[in-house]
Parts: structure tokens; sequence; C-alpha cells
């Protein structure tokens, strides 16, 4: 028999279906996959328990020949920003450590509906702030991938890059992430997995810790586009509990998978062109290229001119969101709770915040609370929605003249973990190709493209109209049938 | 224009006052939640998982809380914005438990509006005066800080918390105590004809924050004003207007200079003490709530919104006058309170029918013992008084006696504290307790013939011009007939007998 944690969601979901093997027996081996795998540190807490009792169910649900969920005996990750009930969610953070929500975000529950069940909840950077997994409370992620002739623990991405990490790695077969800005792509793209952001709206945001507001989506994190379609399918849906959900039915994405782009045009963005751009992503955008052509694609050159401007608006208003969202941790009515001898309401507020929370994180609530200041809002806040909505505005002109537009996921490969730490700057430009994509709350997916010279993956991002989750998986998988990325990380843990 | 004037040392003071009303949307769940927002539940019973801003949970408006604002925006003939925003404004306070308030800066759901407030001689309000206003918007309440519950902590209430308030906003339009009373009376009385607001301000359901700053008579220019927050009563603010404007003077003409500042008032001793400077203002942050899409209100939405709205205070005063031919008195004081005017058109209604003329030939004959004749009665009886009795049928039943000649104004009273105190039905009393005039000519007659006879002397001098003893006539006649004879049947036989 093949190795359980080998195989991806639909071959799980379908040996269970098929009785090839049970639901149990997935579970358990991922467990002990999950158990074998601390080195990584990609789970804060571990559930084997909760990943049993669904595969039971599932189990006895085909035993009763009843219909199995589209997630049936796939048990999977679970990021640490979602809510789930009874199991302690502390968004990688000491301010939420131990804190046990007595609810279920909605995103998690549609999944559990579906017939999965979790593993355990994974690390990541803390309240998602971070490229590299390193601003966790628990200590970073490890990434399972090394550079050739280097034994330095490189990072997985972040920030769900315990995501990343426990999918590249084989210890479960999907699992969920949440991207801002990039911490869905941008860590996917770097351990050779694949990863999709939907439309701003498709999914929940109930019950999902709130970096940003206005850029927060859950989304997938799996092995391959298929994987990443089907369990999309499952997350995705109008939520009345959240007012910027969209209200519209969820395609069968999986069901209507199409790698033929006959007719399709692909646009390629000038602008992503950037000066001292690193060789190997270059070529792999090229290469990126030729497969989309070979899919029956159009490929056309593409001007998104306000690129440039993209980065520095988000570094304004997702810290901006995020400091009146994040105020709320104030050590009142749950969370960690420090109360010096003697002290009143404001030192206990300083106290808890500055003991809960961590350094990337009180950067950006500075950052955001002097950007919407008196005096400073309409010179940061005003001028960066206006250059948020001059980037959409370039995405909605790009598609008049193509139907998706490929770019590199990332600026660079895997990095090793402590070589950007000290600069914060050079650890935000990361996410400077996934960025825009997010501030025009566009769908857009990584691939896995390639190895570099160094034998570490580089992803190549697809990014689609709006609702258009459909056209972005399609070009995905023309790509990833045609690249035939089948590298695996060398178990070293 | 008020004659309002303040005597200063130096000279004649004039007031501009304008008010921030907070008045609590009548809505059984919150603004953003599905919790109960009813009053006087145990502490922390009517919390949702949004109002204790646990990590994730998201805002969802409340339809019905739009709803009313809306209406209440049209109430005060007001542009009614199609298209408005959620804003947050961030401080750190223990009973905000988001950290942040929703509430509307930048693009509010109601535009300028109006009232206009009553003409009132005595308060020094000489002609109906329109006071603008600015905007209406939205905003979520906090909770409550308990401060007597331990000798070292404090503990926080979030039952409050999220509870649907609408900002009013007054343009500094008012120039005296007196117009700030009556604009707030006014107002108060709109909420609760729409019913957006039961404007009940001891329960806090209604509350006011006043802008005062003086300036000499004369001045064109503002003078540098204060805001005493949440002043919760007509008489308070009054009291808070008049505090501030002899403090504010009291400064200026000891050549001091008036901060701009946050007070509060303190209903103890009726003075406002400062709360917190300009200076300490907080940064309040405000930017679009990101967790709100921008709110679009639909034609259909509005349709309803306007359809739905009662006859108000100023249109009802004036049909009153108008059709139904009450005094200007009668007609504000009827509708001036929606208890008020329930009653009486109830009463109005069922009183027309038992009598069988129409409402307007009866309308202030009701209006009066709807003012006067029974509340006075009810407030004599005090405890005694079982108002469950006072039945619109039995008080007509006793205005249609009345109407008839049956019974006497004396008698309808002595009635009504019988139904009031028993609950027994007015014919029935009229009748077992003797409680009739009598219009029986026959008596009245043999009653008169008696008298006549008995008082010739009178009679003489009464025919000799001494006309004042019709007088002594009728009360005769009154006594002999144990006061209930019909006034009128007896001057009417007294005048054919004495020629």
């Amino acid at each position: 028999m093949t190795d359980l944690t080998d195989l991806g969601l639909k071959a799980i979901r379908g040996g269970v279906a098929a009785g090839d093997f049970t639901a149990r027996e997935v579970a358990q081996a991922h467990n002990d996959a999950v158990a074998a795998a601390a080195e990584l540190n990609a789970f804060i807490v571990t559930t084997p328990e909760h990943a049993l009792a669904a595969a039971d169910k599932v189990d006895a649900a085909r035993a009763a020949g009843e219909e199995l969920g589209p997630m049936a005996g796939v048990p999977i990750g679970m990021k640490d920003l979602f809510a789930t009930k009874g199991v302690q969610s502390t968004a990688a953070s000491h301010i939420l450590e131990g804190f046990v929500p007595p609810y279920e975000s909605t995103v998690s529950q549609k999944l559990w509906d579906a017939g999965a069940g979790m593993l355990g909840k994974l690390n990541m950077d803390q309240f998602a702030m971070g490229s590299s997994n390193e601003t966790s409370y628990f200590g970073n992620v490890a990434s399972p991938w090394k550079k050739q002739g280097s034994n330095a623990t490189l990072t997985p991405g972040g920030s769900s890059g315990g995501s990343s990490a426990a999918v590249a790695a084989r210890l479960c077969p999907a699992a969920t992430g949440t991207d801002t800005g990039g911490s869905i792509r941008q860590p996917a793209a770097i351990t050779g997995i694949t990863g999709i952001k939907p439309t701003y709206g498709r999914c929940s945001r109930w019950g999902i810790v709130a970096f940003a507001s206005s850029l927060d989506q859950a989304g997938p994190m799996a092995r391959s586009v298929e994987d990443c379609a089907i369990m999309l399918g499952a997350m995705a849906g109008f939520d009345p509990k959240d007012s910027t959900s969209i209200d519209a039915p969820v395609p069968d994405w999986a069901g209507l998978l199409d790698a033929d782009l006959t007719g399709k045009t692909v646009g390629i963005p000038r602008e992503y062109r950037m000066d001292g751009m690193d060789a190997e992503i270059d070529a792999s955008w090229e290469q990126g290229k030729a497969w989309l052509k070979d899919a029956g694609a159009t490929v056309v050159d593409v001007s998104l001119p306000h690129t440039k401007y993209a980065l520095p608006a988000y570094y304004i208003i997702a810290p901006a969101e995020a400091s009146s969202n994040l105020a709320r941790y104030d050590g009142v009515r749950y969370g960690l709770r420090d109360l010096p001898d003697g002290a009143g309401l404001q030192d206990m507020y300083a106290a808890t915040r500055s003991a809960g929370f961590g350094d990337e994180v009180k950067r950006r609530i500075l950052i955001g609370t002097y950007v919407l200041s008196a005096g400073f809002y309409d010179a940061y806040y005003t001028q960066a929605q206006k250059v948020r909505t001059l980037v959409q505005k370039d995405f909605m002109d790009a598609f008049e003249q193509c139907d998706v537009i490929l770019a590199p996921t990332t600026p660079n490969a895997a990095f090793a973990l402590g070589e950007m730490t000290d600069d914060p700057l050079a650890m935000y430009l990361n996410d400077v190709f996934s960025v825009p994509a997010s501030l025009a709350g566009l769908p857009a997916m990584s691939v896995p493209a390639t190895l570099n010279k160094d034998g570490l993956p580089l992803g190549l991002q697809i990014v689609g109209r709006p609702m258009d989750e459909q056209g972005v998986l399609n070009a995905g998988l023309a790509i990833e049938q045609r690249a035939g990325f089948t590298a695996q990380p060398e178990k070293w843990w | 224009m008020s004659n309002y004037r303040v005597q200063g040392a130096t000279g004649e003071w004039e007031v501009v006052i304008g008010l921030e009303v907070h008045a609590q949307v009548t809505s059984n769940a919150k603004l953003f939640s599905g919790a109960s927002t009813a009053f006087g539940a145990e502490p922390n019973t009517q919390v949702s998982l949004v109002d204790a801003a646990m990590p994730g949970m998201l805002p969802v408006p409340n339809r019905e809380c739009i709803r009313q604002a809306v209406r209440t925006g049209m109430a005060i003939e007001a542009q009614i914005n199609a298209w408005s925003r959620f804003d947050r404004k961030n401080y750190f306070y223990a009973d905000l438990p988001q950290g942040y308030q929703i509430s509307q800066l930048y693009h509010p759901i109601v535009g300028e509006g109006q009232l206009v407030i009553e003409a009132d001689e005595k308060a020094g309000i000489p002609e109906d005066k329109v006071i603008g206003i600015e905007r209406i918007h939205v905003e979520q309440d906090a909770g409550k800080l308990m401060h007597d519950q331990h000798p070292t902590m404090s503990y926080v209430d979030l039952n409050r918390t999220g509870v649907a308030l609408m900002e009013i906003v007054s343009r500094p339009d008012m120039t005296s105590p007196a117009e700030a009373g009556a604009y707030i009376r006014k107002l108060r009385a709109i909420l609760r004809y729409v019913g957006s607001c039961d404007g009940n301000m001891e329960e806090g359901s209604m509350r006011a924050d006043v802008n005062v700053s003086v300036r000499k008579v004369g001045d064109t220019e503002l003078g540098t004003r204060t805001e005493t927050k949440n002043v919760n009563s007509v008489r308070f603010v009054m009291q808070a207007i008049e505090h501030e404007v002899q403090r504010q003077i009291d400064v200026l003409e000891d050549g001091g200079k008036i901060v701009q500042e946050t007070r509060l008032f303190d209903p103890g001793t009726g003075t406002t003490r400062s709360m917190r400077s300009k200076e300490d203002a907080h940064d309040y942050r405000y930017f679009p709530d990101p967790d709100l899409l921008p709110l679009v209100l639909e034609q259909d939405f509005l349709d309803e919104c306007r359809a739905s709205l009662p006859e108000l205070p100023d249109a009802k005063r004036a049909r009153y006058e108008k059709e139904l031919g009450l005094t200007p008195y009668n007609a504000r004081e009827l509708t001036a309170e929606v208890e008020t005017f329930a009653r009486f058109e109830t009463l109005l209604s069922v009183a027309a029918k038992t009598i069988g003329k129409p409402e307007k030939n009866v309308a202030t004959q009701v209006a009066n013992w709807s003012l006067s004749v029974a509340p006075g009665l009810v407030k004599s009886l005090g405890d005694e008084a079982d108002m469950a009795n006072a039945t619109a049928e039995r008080q007509a039943a006793i205005l249609a006696m009345q109407d008839k000649g049956e019974i006497s104004g004396g008698q309808a009273k002595e009635i009504y504290e019988i139904v009031l105190k028993e609950g027994r039905e007015p014919d029935e009393i009229a009748d077992t307790e003797g409680l009739k005039q009598v219009s029986d000519t026959g008596a009245i007659e043999a009653a008169v013939d008696d008298i006549l006879a008995n008082n010739q002397d009178k009679v003489e001098q009464y025919r000799g011009g001494k006309d004042k003893l019709f007088g002594f006539f009728v009360g005769q006649t009154m006594k002999a007939m144990q006061g209930k004879a019909n006034p009128a049947v007896v001057n009417q036989i007294l005048k054919d007998k004495l020629g």
C-alpha cells in the first residue's frame, strides 16, 4: 500500500469512498506524521482526537451508505488564526495564549461539515503579520526544504508558514491559510505547494482573528490545483454574519477545471519586471509564459502603472486597520492580563499589551496609529486609499485586454531564518508581487514552477478577474500539467 | 428672537446654545448584534460574542435601527442620505470592548433638518422659532462601569454595549435655557410620535451634550464654547446652561479666557466642572470601518419609512385647531405627549359615537374633560384611583349624560370619582346614587310655587325692579331640589312664574 501521507486530498477522499482504506487509517497516519515532525514546529497544538473523531464519523457514514461530503475522510491542518470551538486559538500570540473560543469560525465549520478532520492548529506569524513565520510567539516554523549543500534552517514563508511547511512535509494533504498581502501565495511558492486566495468576500471572515479586515481572505493550501479547487469549494459561500461576504453561488470549481486555454489571453504586467530581478525568477516567469502559450493561450503585455505604489499603500492600510482591530486585546475580558500591583486601567493596558504583543505586531500598531492620527490621516490613509482605487483600476483596465495575469509570486526563493529579521523593509518587499492583487481584492494563486539552482522551489502567480476563480484555477492547472513539479523536500526531521 | 440677556458687571451678555442629543433607538436588538436591548436586566446577560468583541467577531447592521433613524430624519424634514458609511472612533476604555465605537463621522445617514419650538410668552419665547438640525448619525452605545461593587476594582456591565443610538446634532440656534428646554421637549415628542426612541431620560434613553458660549450683546463673533456631557433631564439641561453662562461671564469679566473643554454636570449642586480640556482631548483616529460596507438605502425602503410615519405634533396641533375648533392652548397641551393625544383621540371617537354628534361638535367638551376635569380628579384621588377603571366608554357615558343635561358638571365629577374608585358603570351610579339632575318640570314647578308662596315679600321686591333677587330664587329652588335640578330648567320656570 502507498504511504497514506503521500496522497493528496482527492486521492484520500476517493480511497476512503472506495474502501481502499478507512478514514481512521488516514487520520492515524497523519497524526503519526505530525507527531514525528515536532522539529518543524508547524503546529502550535495538535488535535489527534479531533482528526480521529471526524474520521470515525466518515467511516460510519460510509458503512451506513450515506452520501459523503466533499472533504470526507481528509485530515487537514487549521491555521491558528481560525477560532476553533474548544481548541486553543491564539493567532500565534502570547496575548491570546490559552484562549479557547466557545465558537467555531464559519470556514472551519464548513470544512468539518464537509467531512474534514483537524490534525491541529498551525503555527503562523503572530496575528498574520510577517513573511517568514519568525514573528510567532511559539517559535519559528522550519521549512522542510534545505538549500543544496547547506544545513541552514530556511523559512517556510509567512504568514501561513505552518500551513506551507505541514503540507510540503506531508504532515497533512491540505491546510487552511489566510492571505492579507500574500500570506497564502508566498509561503506556498517557497515551499513548492499550491495555494489560492479567492476573491475578497468569497470566504466568510467570521471567526477569523482579524488582521486587516478589508484585505483578509481565507483560502486553501494543498499539493495540487485540483485539491485546492475542491477545498475552496468547501470553504467558500455567503455568510450573513459577515457583512462583506459576497452573496453569490459557489461554482463547482473542481468539476469545471479545464486546462485548455484556447481563446484565453494571458497578460504579462510590464511593471512587475523590476531592476535587479533575480534571474532565475525571471526565467521561471518566461517558462510560465511558454507553458500557457502551449496550453492555447495568447500572451500579451499589459500595464499596471501604479504597481510601485501598491506596497507602500498596503503598508499604510493594513497597519491602520490592524491598529484598530487589535485594540480589543486589552486584558479586560479574555486572554492575557498583566495587572501590576496597584495598577490602574491605563497601567493594565500598557503592561498587558507590552507583554502580549511581539515586536512586529507592535511595529504595525504604531505605524497604523500614526497614519490615522489627526494631521496625518489625509497625507497617509486617504492617500493610500486613493492609490488602492488606482491599483484596482489598473487591474480592471488590464482585464479589458486579458483574462488572467501571470507574474512571479515572490521576488526570491526561501531565505534562511534570521536573514531578514533586522531589516523589516526588506522583509516587506517579499510581498511586492502579491500585494497588488490583495489591494484589488482579486483571486490569485501560486503554483509551483521549478526548483532554482539551490534546489529550492519557485512559484508562479496567476491573478484573475473578480469572482473568476475558475479562470485562475484553469491557468494554474495548465502550468501544473506542464511544470510536472514533483520535487519533495528530503526528510530530515 | 429670544430676549434672554444676562446682566454682567460690564454690560449685557447673550448666549449661544447647541445641543447634541443621544437618543437610544427603540429596537429589540442592538445595532450590530442580535443581543437584546431590554433595560434593567442582570449585568452581562445581554451580551453577544460581537458585543464582547471576541476575536474574529463581525458587526452586521440591524435593519430596524437604520429604519428608525431614517424615519426620525424624515420627521424633522431632513435630507436622508441614501449612501452613508460607518466609521470607527478609536479609544481605549474598559466599557468599550472593541477599543472603538462604530459611528458615522464623515457620511451620516441623515443630513440637514429642522424643528419648530412654539412661542411661549411666559418662558420668554415670543414667537415660534425654527431650530436647525445639522445631522443625525447612528452609533453604538458603550457599556457601563460600576465602581461601587468592590473596594479596589471596577466592574463592567456590557448589557448596554452596542445598543443603537441616534446622535441628533442641532445648530447653535438656541439663545436661552428656555429655548433649549423647549427644543428637547419638542424633539422628545417627535421621537416618541415616530416611535424611534422612548424618550425616557431617567433610564438614560435620551441624554444631551450641551454646547454653550456667551458674547456681548451686539458682538457677531461666537465666543469659545464648552461642552457639558451627558445631561439627562430637561431641567438639568436648563440648569447646566444657566450655570455655565454665569461661570463663563464671570471668567470673562474677570479678564480670563474660556477654555474649550468638556465639562460634567453635577445634578446635586446644579453646577458644571471641568472633565478634560482640548489639549487632553482624545485623537479618535476615525476611519471607515472595514468590516462594514457603505449603507445604501433602496427607494422601496425609503418609501416604506415615509409611509409608516404617523401624523406629527405640528400637523396634529394645526388639525386640532382647524378641524376640531380647539383653542391653541388646548391643541398644544393635547399634542405635547403621545399618551395625551392617544387618550384624547380614543375618548373623542367613543364620546362622539355615544353622544351621537360629529367629533368636532364634542371636541371642546372632550378636550376640557381630558386636560382639566379628569386629570384634576385623578390627582386629588391619588392612590384611591384605579386607572384601569377609567375606560373611554365610561368617560364617554359621563360626557353623554352631561351633554344631554342629565347631570351637572359637579355630578359628572362625582360620578367619575366613583368610577375611578370602584369601577362601576356611570349610568348605574347616576341612578343608584341619585346623581341626576331633575329636568321634570312638574317637580320643579311645585318647588318653585312653594318658594314663591313662602317669600311673597321678595317676589314683590323682585317685581319692583330688584333683579338681583333672581339668584336668591334659583338658590332656594336648587336647595329644595337638593341640588339635582337642571339649572336651565329652573331658570326658565322661575322667569316664567316671576313674569
